[in-house]
């Protein structure tokens, strides 16, 4: 039977469209890379907001949409990766630059027993689970006195100031320190989430990929043709809490000042994840990107009002997973069928004829 | 003796969760929903007990007992018109719509109620307390105590020796044959949900009297109550009950030791029995 896939057949996730906007999201790549030089100091904070909330949801997304694991918790990994930075900072003397580092392996590391305790739950017990973990983690860090216990600390003042390459760029661009930190902290959110989704997107058109796809659609099934889940979905919790912990890091180089409440907030690093995944499409790499874009400009328009900012978007995620489960993007490919990062396999090529009566 | 105290203590604090728990065993019991809103109904039903006092003047007591009709209509039309819609062998659905529920509710009462903490009053019974032997025992602590043994009794009841418990057995079991017997299941599934959140009620009475409240506190809620339910196994009534009592004596003996390690202890109590027992103590459903 397997000689009806003649060599003149191709496995490809590739598609015409794709490989045109890839070189249009390749341009925009550089043009993102270049913004610091053209917009003010106000923007560049709103685009750092921005690509790390992407990097978050892609993340999350990763975790939820293709491996089944929905997590309510990876504000721990935030907490814990920026809560690690901010010691090497403040109790190690380290710069910014290697703490942020330090953050991403603290999280990491801290993956690894939480994992332990999550992976022996399932679905909404996985759910809750991490959520706990989440607090146990938040009230521990809470009695960290060095750091200011309860009500938190600030970074020591000069700190930012003096990171690794302010010098350089205020130099380079002519402009203040604190402008300068904050252009770092971009480019380093932008490299990040750059990263990041290339990441994803290699992985999910990779074997593993495949794997992962399988075991999210039908469990046994996967298992049955030799896919361990278990190994694919540890593989994925461990990244996702490293790029996660990098993250949080990076955010509370900018803010410069963390509490046990903000860094390991609910609304801020799950709520707000959860809802732009929905809304931008859940299992996709593109939905997370729309939905920070639809979040963003949400935010712009309703930061006035407060609660009512979450009472919308909360109702907005519901009608959508209620009435459009694969959100926005998903609507969009529906009707027009364009992919921007395909990782659907398309069997491509001509039957060769001859070979199949050879066969035969 | 400070330890017995303690403990007793703890043991009348397990009631209290037991009562936010009982509703959510129920649900995920029958129709393996968790209602992530969950905690923050708790909180909105205690705000609905705290309007009827105000603004009509009843005992609390009354005001609850208003208020269980009220919270059954709200849980049915919840169930029925919402919930019914995301069960399925997909997890997501359910879990996002609640906490998206979750995250509606509490802003919503926020700018209904703002964010100050709330007490509802009950009068002399807040300081009223028994003394037996070297332990005294507060009256309401008491009283919430034996409201959980009702409930759980009562659940019992209602589970096992009537019919309304019969085709919860069976649409739990087999919701596709349960259905070829004439039973409705999204109806059946409107009316657990009804009676969740007339135990809700009643446990937000105990949450508003016994302390303060406000918009914010319902996850927290949400996840003693969910330890609770796992810590005793799924689908035993008597077991969510057990589940409570570990937590609430693990947050009073880590208070005991330090203030601020009560929450903490309760949280890693709840994850030693994990590890020992990943189906909880007493599992009774397979699942």
């Amino acid at each position: 039977m397997s000689d009806h896939l003649s060599p003149s057949w191709t496995i490809s996730t590739r598609t015409g469209r794709s490989s045109a906007s890839m070189l249009v999201i390749l341009i925009l790549v550089v043009l993102a890379i270049a913004a610091p030089l053209f917009v003010s100091r106000s923007v560049v904070q709103d685009l750092f907001f921005i690509m790390t909330m992407l990097v978050l949801t892609q993340c999350w997304n990763l975790l939820a949409g293709y491996a089944g694991l929905v997590s309510v918790g990876q504000q721990a990994f935030v907490g814990f990766g920026a809560y690690a930075m901010f010691a090497g900072v403040s109790l190690l003397g380290m710069d910014p630059m290697a703490a942020i580092m330090l953050g991403g392996l603290a999280a990491l590391a801290l993956s690894v027993p939480t994992a332990f305790f999550v992976f022996r739950l399932q679905g909404a017990y996985f759910a809750i689970g991490t959520w706990v973990i989440a607090e146990i983690v938040r009230l521990s860090l809470a009695q960290w006195k060095a750091l200011g216990g309860g009500t938190g600390t600030s970074l020591p003042s000069g700190a930012t100031r003096d990171m690794l390459g302010v010098r350089f760029v205020a130099d380079l661009l002519g402009v203040r320190g604190p402008q300068a930190t904050d252009i770092i902290c971009y480019w380093l959110a932008l490299l990040l989430a750059v990263v990041t989704i290339g990441s994803i997107y290699k992985l999910l058109r990779s074997k593993q990929g495949l794997g992962l796809a399988a075991v999210r659609d039908n469990r046994e099934a996967a298992r049955s043709v030799g896919v361990d889940p278990l190994l694919t979905k540890s593989f994925v919790y461990l990244v996702a809490a490293l790029a996660t912990g990098l993250t949080g890091a990076l955010i509370y180089v900018q803010k410069a000042r963390i509490s046990p409440d903000a860094a390991f907030s609910v609304p801020d690093w799950t709520a707000y994840v959860i809802f732009i995944v929905v809304i931008g499409g859940i299992g996709t790499i593109e939905g997370p990107i729309i939905g920070v874009i639809v979040f963003y400009i949400l935010r712009s328009l309703l930061a006035d009002y407060g609660s009512w900012y979450l009472l919308i978007l909360g109702l907005i995620g519901i009608l959508i997973m209620l009435f459009a489960p694969r959100g926005l993007w998903g609507l969009f490919t529906d009707r027009t069928g364009f992919q921007l990062f395909p990782v659907r396999r398309i069997l491509a090529g001509q039957p060769k004829t001859k070979d199949i009566r050879g066969s035969d | 003796m400070s330890w017995l105290d303690t403990i007793i203590q703890g043991i009348l604090l397990g009631g209290l969760y037991a009562l936010f728990a009982a509703g959510l065993s129920l649900v995920f019991g029958i129709m393996r929903l968790v209602n992530l809103a969950h905690g923050d109904l708790i909180v909105l039903a205690a705000f609905l007990v705290l309007l009827l006092v105000s603004a009509l003047g009843l005992n609390p007591f009354a005001a609850a007992a208003v208020a269980l009709p009220v919270m059954f209509a709200l849980g049915w039309a919840l169930q029925f018109l919402v919930l019914n819609r995301t069960l399925g062998n997909d997890i997501l659905p359910p879990l996002l719509v609640t906490f998206g529920l979750s995250v509606v509710i509490q802003n919503g009462l926020l700018e209904g109620f703002s964010a100050d903490s709330r007490r509802i009053s009950v009068g002399a019974l807040e300081t009223a307390s028994l003394k037996i032997g070297p332990v005294s025992i507060g009256a309401m602590p008491l009283l919430t105590f034996l409201s959980a043994v009702g409930v759980i009794v009562a659940l019992n009841l209602v589970f096992y020796r009537t019919p309304l418990g019969r085709a919860f057995r069976a649409t739990s079991d087999d919701s596709a044959t349960a259905g070829l017997m004439g039973i409705r299941a999204e109806r059946i599934f409107a009316t657990a949900t009804g009676l969740a959140m007339m135990v809700v009620t009643i446990a937000a009475l105990y949450l508003g009297t016994r302390a303060n409240f406000d918009p914010t506190m319902g996850p927290a809620r949400l996840i003693y109550a969910f330890e609770a339910v796992i810590i005793g196994g799924l689908g035993s009534f008597w077991g969510t009950l057990a589940g409570g009592i570990i937590i609430g004596v693990a947050q009073t003996v880590g208070a005991a030791i330090n203030p601020e390690w009560q929450i903490l202890a309760g949280h890693i109590a709840f994850l030693l029995v994990l590890v020992v027992r990943p189906r909880g103590l007493f599992p009774r459903a397979v699942d």
